[in-house]
């Protein structure tokens, strides 16, 4: 490890923007002429639009322009795609509505796209939009997860009966039945995965503008992935070939899945600007987030687990209703299915897994990829049955854990469900986290917290992931519509410094740094002499952009890639200057000599000698020191570990307080351990944000949103968290070329139902055994309160 | 249109402003400081604080007429090349991830610290009450913030 190298706890080249203000994010770019869109949306979840009349409002000062749905069909404007086609069990296709970018006759979804007034200020913008008279005729609205599946519930489309989208199952049905059958003891249980919203701190924006003289259209978007965009975009929706549409996702402030999807208002702006002439900027007002941003989450599930008399697990079965909202999302329809369902082996050697997810459509927000995405609901389901069925089978719930892991030397290991884990050691995360969070000192923490009237309680929890996603022939034989691999190119300037094109992107994790601490240590230079760039198309040759966990094992293996071939070329560029056989050619530190010898030459002559080709292998070589590869992955990668925390409950209150926090993880190689701390630090605020206090809430006759602004969702506040004891142990990805697995999401899954699990020991003195999320402060008022009038009833 | 004086990092500065204009978009659409973001609509996050004659303020919930005269220091007025030992400190101890809340973190931040010199981890904790980060689970911002107000002590600077 060099001090800029891998491992090393470089401090971010970022920074400095971001600190003194200098950050440019999509709302801090303005272009010449510029004019300002205000969406209309709808304020009904469920209604035929009858009529619109814009005139009052084209009159307004400073109107540009006023479009609806219809002015789009006139221009063949296309349907938003969905990025992953489910089949359903009989092997027919998902029902696929169409996702105009604004609805011409109905609208689905109180927030649905119903015109857009384009003026030249903001403000002007925003009063035409009010003098809009839309005439709806409001129909009655599904709502509801698990209403919306049943017979009779509200249709949100006709060509989606009983409003199911797919009825997908995954593993081997009999095998499960026939060890049921044969079970000591079944554990069942009934849970809730609660809505959440992303709530990125930037609110998204989009700003289009087109060149008459060119004929070219520019794209700045709050986005994860510009390159998809462009894509999705162009292909499907504008129709505009890639070459005259560039995307740029500049400084973008959070995403978490969020900023994954195209959404509606990158057309509505793109197209709108090519219509006017002028660039035209939309910026979402907080309110408009929370009634336009893709949610997450939104499970109903009920799950069975068989054991043998010792709790051994035999077999899993699960049943699942998730929610898709009104549309499908970019990512909507694989999150339930292949980030969820092949997640539920855990790190158990469960034999047997049968799995049936049916999504259903609603009136809601579409629902898509938040932050873990499918695999909290996976290890939450599957961490809360383990728990019960521990108390059920009075076994330890450590011990039980310990009994069912899946063994060290059990690698490359196969579970029921599709995936084979390439390498890991859940022994030993477990046993680092006991010790860590001083499980076995945790009675007397209780008796203490008791004689102040406190409630304590300690949970735990393991969990798996697959992230790195993902091998292109894989997923396509699964029905994802796009590859999976990520492209890098690596430009050698004549003296010497390196500019990175990369296809993620970084919107707070850091690749500005990761990456070029990758550099600096294959180059031998320091990370000064390197940049990063990222997220412009007319920049980067091609990318699939940063979700999942998958911009290091993913994008920085195709920089790895890259980086081998620019040492390839500068090997043979070394043993022309050195007069030597290429094979003697040795590079270390950034300098390249003749094995055994004192001749060498430093890589920056290298780079020289490749553009001032004066004294260079002409006939055999070209001038010149850029690579560039693409990386298409080999298997997933299975980031695991261990989460425990500890929380006491004010039993006259029923607020919980997360006193301890302790997480364990294996994430692979780690090239900078100050990053990856951040990175579990915030997934683990987000984790214990869904077990104690967010939660999307809609009034389920009306699909008004209940929870639509910061002064009704809770977010976690620094006063809700503590300070986490946080620690890597980990083994190495095996099948990609730099060990590293993926850190982003891991303190989201690993931590929802440790918390959980932690608040159910606290109130199980009360014989309280199950509790919602959130586990608000009502919730556990109104169970500590039933469980007392139960007590006093005996 | 009224036109509105104060003072901003320094600088006497003068624009016209509708009467509904927020003191945020001011700072944003008439003077090009975009440092200060919006992250909310409610006054709830805190991306937008900046200091009104020595005292934090959400820029969003004050209209820029009410801030005629005052004199104003945004992000972008704290330092002159060398970072501010509060923003030096949020990047040795990685208190920023996206940095979209980092300015409103700051400003706030070297408000506490100017009110009370030597926070605990518990006075920080309330104190960000109003400001809301997303990323980092507050862990590594409020060991900035303790260190921010060492290394301020230390300089006895603001």
């Amino acid at each position: 490890m060099t001090v800029q190298g891998i491992g090393a706890p470089v401090r971010r080249k970022e920074d400095r923007r971001y600190l003194t203000g200098r950050g440019t994010y999509t709302e801090d770019i303005n272009r010449p002429g510029q004019l300002h869109a205000v969406i209309l949306r709808s304020p009904h979840a469920h209604a035929r639009i009858l009529g619109i009349d814009t005139s009052a409002a084209a009159r307004m000062p400073g109107v540009a322009a006023i479009f609806t749905g219809a002015d789009m069909a006139k221009d063949n404007v296309g349907s938003i795609p969905c990025g992953w086609l489910i089949k359903n069990k009989d092997d027919t296709p998902m029902a696929e509505p169409p996702h105009p970018p604004l609805v011409p006759d109905r609208v689905r979804h109180v927030g649905d796209q119903v015109a857009v007034v384009i003026a030249e200020t903001r403000n002007q913008a925003r009063d035409a939009a009010e003098a809009i008279q839309v005439d709806y005729e409001v129909l009655p609205a599904a709502v509801d997860t698990a209403a919306a599946a049943k017979p009779g519930a509200p249709q949100v489309w006709e060509q989606a009966k009983n409003n199911v989208c797919f009825d997908w199952h995954l593993g081997d049905k009999a095998a499960v039945e026939a060890a049921f059958a044969t079970a000591h003891h079944v554990t069942k249980i009934d849970l809730v995965n609660n809505r959440l919203i992303p709530n990125a701190m930037e609110p998204r924006a989009a700003l289009g503008e087109y060149d008459r003289a060119t004929g070219d259209y520019t794209l700045y978007t709050t986005s994860q992935n510009p390159h998809l965009i462009r894509l999705l975009m162009g292909a499907f929706v504008l129709h505009l070939p890639e070459h005259k549409l560039r995307v740029v996702a500049p400084d973008v402030g959070g995403g978490f899945g969020s900023k994954i999807y195209h959404y509606a208002e990158e057309a509505i702006v793109t197209w709108a600007a090519g219509k006017l002439g002028r660039p035209v900027k939309w910026v979402a007002d907080r309110s408009e987030s929370f009634i336009s941003d893709a949610h997450g989450r939104d499970h109903v599930s009920h799950a069975e687990l068989a054991m043998d008399q010792n709790g051994k697990f035999l077999a899993l079965r699960v049943a699942t209703i998730a929610n898709v909202g009104a549309y499908l999302s970019t990512f909507s329809t694989c999150v339930p299915t292949y980030l969820y369902a092949t997640l539920l082996a855990g790190v158990y050697a469960t034999p047997a897994i049968y799995a049936e997810v049916k999504t259903v459509f609603t009136n809601t927000v579409p629902v898509d990829a938040y932050r873990g995405a499918g695999r909290p609901e996976a290890t939450y389901l599957l961490e809360r049955l383990v728990d019960k069925a521990a108390r059920e089978m009075k076994i330890d719930r450590v011990e039980l854990r310990r009994r069912n892991l899946i063994p060290r030397d059990a690698f490359p290991y196969q579970t029921p469900v599709a995936l084979q884990y390439d390498s890991g050691d859940y022994q030993s995360t477990l046993e680092i986290a006991l010790k860590n969070s001083d499980w076995a000192g945790f009675e007397s923490r209780r008796a203490e917290a008791k004689k102040r009237g406190k409630l304590r309680g300690i949970g735990i929890s393991t969990y798996i992931e697959a992230c790195g996603i993902a091998p292109s022939a894989v997923v396509g034989s699964l029905g994802a519509r796009a590859g999976l691999y990520e492209s890098a190119a690596i430009r050698v300037h004549p003296t010497g410094s390196v500019s990175v094109m990369t296809g993620t992107h970084s919107h707070g994790q850091g690749h500005e740094t990761t990456f070029a601490q990758i550099v600096a240590d294959t180059l031998g230079m320091p990370i000064e002499n390197v940049d990063i760039v990222h997220g412009d198309s007319s920049k980067i040759p091609f990318g699939m952009g940063t979700y999942g966990s998958r911009s290091l094992a993913v994008g920085g293996s195709a920089i790895v890639k890259a980086l081998d071939k620019i040492v390839k070329k500068s090997k043979r560029i070394a043993a022309h200057l050195l007069e030597a056989s290429e094979a003697d050619i040795e590079f270390k530190d950034g300098t390249f000599s003749v094995a055994g010898t004192d001749r060498s030459v430093p890589f920056g002559q290298i780079a020289l000698t490749a553009y001032v080709p004066h004294n260079y292998p002409i006939t055999e070589l070209e001038p010149g020191l850029e690579e560039s590869a693409f990386y298409d992955p080999l298997n997933f990668t299975y980031p695991g570990g261990c989460h425990i925390c500890e929380v006491e409950v004010d039993p006259e209150t029923g607020v919980t307080e997360v006193v301890k926090f302790t997480a364990v993880d294996d994430v692979g190689r780690v090239i900078n351990p100050m990053i990856v701390e951040g990175q579990v630090h915030g997934g683990l605020a987000q984790g214990i944000g869904q077990a104690l206090y967010e939660i999307c809430v809609y009034d389920k006759e009306s699909g008004q949103i209940l929870s639509g602004s910061y002064n009704d969702y809770t977010m976690p506040r620094a006063e809700h968290l503590p300070s986490f004891t946080v620690e890597t142990h980990n083994t190495m990805c095996t099948h990609n070329p730099l060990g590293s697995k993926g850190v982003g999401e891991v303190g989201a899954i690993g931590s929802p139902p440790a918390v959980i699990n932690a608040v159910i020991d606290a109130l199980s003195p009360l014989g309280i055994e199950d509790i919602e999320m959130p586990a608000t402060p009502q919730r556990a008022w109104r169970l500590i309160q039933t469980a007392g009038m139960a007590r006093a009833a005996e | 249109m009224p036109t509105v004086t104060m003072t901003v990092n320094g600088r006497a500065v003068s624009g016209e402003a509708e009467p509904r204009t927020l003191l945020v978009q001011f700072l944003r659409d008439t003077l090009g400081l975009t440092g200060t973001h919006i992250g909310c609509d409610t006054s709830q996050c805190g991306a937008c604080v900046v200091h009104l004659d020595g005292l934090s303020v959400k820029s969003c919930s004050m209209l820029a007429v009410q801030a005629e005269g005052a004199a104003v220091t945004t992000i972008e007025g704290l330092s002159n090349g060398e970072l501010q030992p509060m923003q030096a400190a949020f990047r040795e101890h990685h208190g920023l991830q996206c940095g979209f809340c980092t300015p409103g973190m700051v400003m706030s931040a070297i408000d506490l610290v100017n009110q009370n010199p030597t926070p605990s981890e518990h006075d920080i904790r309330e104190w960000l009450d109003g400001n809301i980060c997303r990323c980092t689970g507050y862990h590594n911002i409020v060991k900035a913030i303790k260190a921010g107000a060492e290394a301020m002590a230390a300089g006895g600077k603001r």
